[in-house]
């Protein structure tokens, strides 16, 4: 069924990817044998339980975790360490409370174009950024001045600055209210149709992935979680969520990735024991 | 006229309930709270000494209290102003003098000499802010950088740690004759720029007052937010700029914690040093009090000793003020 995932000139590629973590009660193996190939300007969704490893195949490919199996290729070069031209947007914001809006967008371009710049092109490069993710308004604003929404727009400006091959977005819309994180998904997919860049996201949350994803990697439970399928996303873009809801193929994607998490998928948790419900319930009788 | 109090509302009195409900502003409640619950306390406290302190008879006279104290303090400042009239004339003298020798022989070398009276109270007072500042800084100096490298590094942390806890509990009186006995041996200067009796004292300070800064920098540099450190990760940052513009900041409040901590330390120990080694300062004023034992003397002490808790709750304040100042996070409620 992969069949139709054929890509042929890969930016990105991971090839057997499995990890292990030492613990007291010996190795506990994450990851077995992850296999996939981005082309390039794709945007590709990571969706599964929690606790499955998505983060994981994502801290691997932004170099901050090292694969004990196999590995991360981009662009031919092998993938052994942190770098901008991997940028992470990372859930909670992750700006440096101490700094401005401006200045923590400054940091990463100073440390990228160090060079290649000089100081009026970089200022108007920072500038640029935080206009297109619409912050232009908040320049001087510290993190704690501004609304949760606006912080992870800061935080993309930032990636968007340090013009990286592939962005890597670890769930991060999961902290905001519905209303914030749809705007913040059209703003997005307004930047990739733009700048045309690669970019893979984590997220739990199915509407968003097929709404902004050419292809979601579904994948299976941990411990040992892998790629469970592939399901490639062709709807036509631009894409308008209002369009989308009633949109019979929309649905049928969504239907495919319910039914992969809530059937094939299912996680089994032990509830834990109702003992208050119970309690209030009995003195309700009584 | 009428007395305007006469004519206040009758509201104000129609009910049972406090004046203070439906006339006050919020804002002056809020401000005779805080001016008069601290006052309330000061004046309990002033009772229970005035009473306990009749009750307690010594070889040099009733214990004072604190209307003894305050004549201590007031006869202190007298003595203090009346050498400061002896110093100035003094030099007038001196002064007067060799202006007249000159007249006489042109030739005449001008020699002036010090004053060499003894110090007073506020001197003691004021060599004392000197030498523990003194200290408290240059603890500072090595105790933060070397905070920041141990905070950075578990090994060095691991290596550093069995150190740090055997010294930290030390106490000044056990450091100060190994230190007196060093300075005396390795600080030798035909014309040195510091008494020995001030390097022996700064000295005990840093060695006493330098842990907690050490201990607090290397904890807040050590539990930096793990995504910060990503970011830096990401932006592959240089150590020097990860340093500044992550780890100082986010460490900043700890690094307070720490020196604030380290300067009471500092400020207690000084006086311990003072008393023990005979270095001047409150502390020795203390023990020459103790030894003078005058009719006055506990007075004097009393003062001494309200003299020093001012101090160090105003040095305190200074550093609470230092780090309102230093920290990025204006919201934050510091106390």
């Amino acid at each position: 069924m992969n069949s139709k995932n054929i890509v042929i000139n890969p930016i990105l590629e991971l090839t057997g990817v499995g990890i292990e973590f030492p613990t007291a009660k010996g190795s506990f193996k994450a990851l077995t044998d992850v296999n996939l190939k981005i082309e390039k300007g794709e945007m590709i969704s990571l969706i599964g339980h929690s606790g499955c490893g998505k983060s994981t195949v994502l801290n691997i490919v932004a170099g901050l975790l090292q694969a004990t199996e196999g590995g991360a290729v981009l662009e031919g070069k092998e993938v052994n360490e942190p770098g901008p031209e991997r940028a992470v947007v990372f859930q909670n914001h992750s700006l440096l409370p101490w700094l401005t809006a401006y200045e923590n967008v400054e940091l990463a371009v100073k440390t990228v174009f160090d060079k290649s710049k000089s100081k009026a092109e970089m200022k108007e490069w920072i500038e640029h950024n935080l206009n297109l993710v619409h912050m232009g308004h908040a320049i001087d604003k510290r993190p704690d001045e501004i609304s949760g929404g606006m912080k992870q727009r800061v935080g993309i400006a930032r990636a968007l600055a340090m013009e990286p091959k592939i962005l890597l977005m670890d769930e991060p819309f999961g902290a905001l209210d519905a209303l914030t994180r749809a705007h913040l998904q059209d703003s997005v997919m307004e930047i990739q149709k733009d700048l045309g860049n690669t970019i893979i996201m984590i997220t739990h949350d199915v509407d968003e992935a097929v709404l902004l994803s050419d292809r979601i990697v579904m994948m299976t439970n941990g411990p040992s979680a892998t790629v469970g399928e592939i399901l490639k996303i062709d709807l036509e873009r631009p894409r308008s969520r209002i369009e989308m809801a009633d949109d019979p193929k929309y649905n049928h994607y969504r239907q495919q990735v319910l039914s992969f998490l809530y059937e094939k998928q299912r996680k089994v948790e032990p509830l834990t024991k109702p003992t208050r419900g119970k309690i209030s319930a009995a003195k309700e009788i009584a | 006229m009428k007395n305007k109090f006469t004519s206040l509302p009758n509201g104000l009195f129609n009910r049972g309930g406090s004046i203070t409900d439906d006339v006050m502003p919020v804002w002056m409640q809020e401000t005779i709270k805080a001016i008069m619950l601290p006052v309330a306390g000061l004046l309990f406290f002033l009772l229970i000494w005035g009473t306990v302190a009749q009750n307690i008879d010594t070889s040099l006279g009733k214990f004072p209290g604190p209307s003894q104290a305050f004549q201590q303090f007031k006869s202190l400042m007298t003595e203090h102003n009346n050498e400061r009239e002896k110093e100035v004339a003094f030099y007038q003298r001196q002064e007067d003098r060799n202006v007249d020798r000159l007249a006489q022989d042109p030739n005449f070398q001008v020699k002036v000499r010090r004053y060499t009276g003894k110090p007073t109270f506020i001197d003691q007072t004021f060599t004392s802010l000197v030498t523990v500042l003194t200290g408290f800084i240059l603890a500072s100096i090595i105790a933060i950088p070397f905070g920041i490298m141990i905070g950075l590094s578990k090994n060095l942390y691991a290596a550093a740690n069995p150190i740090i806890q055997l010294f930290k509990p030390v106490s000044p009186l056990a450091w100060l004759p190994l230190v007196t006995m060093v300075v005396s041996a390795v600080y030798t200067s035909d014309d040195p720029l510091f008494a020995k009796s001030f390097v022996t004292s700064v000295i005990t300070v840093l060695v006493c007052s330098i842990w907690p800064t050490v201990i607090n920098t290397a904890v807040g540099t050590a539990s930096i937010n793990q995504d910060l450190l990503n970011v830096s990760k990401v932006l592959r940052l240089k150590p020097m700029t990860h340093v500044f513009k992550v780890v100082i900041p986010s460490s900043i409040p700890m690094v307070f914690t720490g020196l604030r901590l380290s300067l009471g330390i500092a400020w207690m120990v000084l006086i311990a040093a003072e008393m023990l080694a005979q270095n001047p300062g409150l502390g020795k004023f203390v023990w020459d009090e103790f030894q003078n034992g005058s009719s006055n003397s506990l007075g004097r002490i009393m003062v001494a000793v309200l003299v020093i808790g001012m101090i160090g709750f105003l040095l305190d304040r200074m550093m609470l003020m230092l780090q309102r100042v230093f920290s990025w996070d204006k919201q934050a409620i510091l106390r």
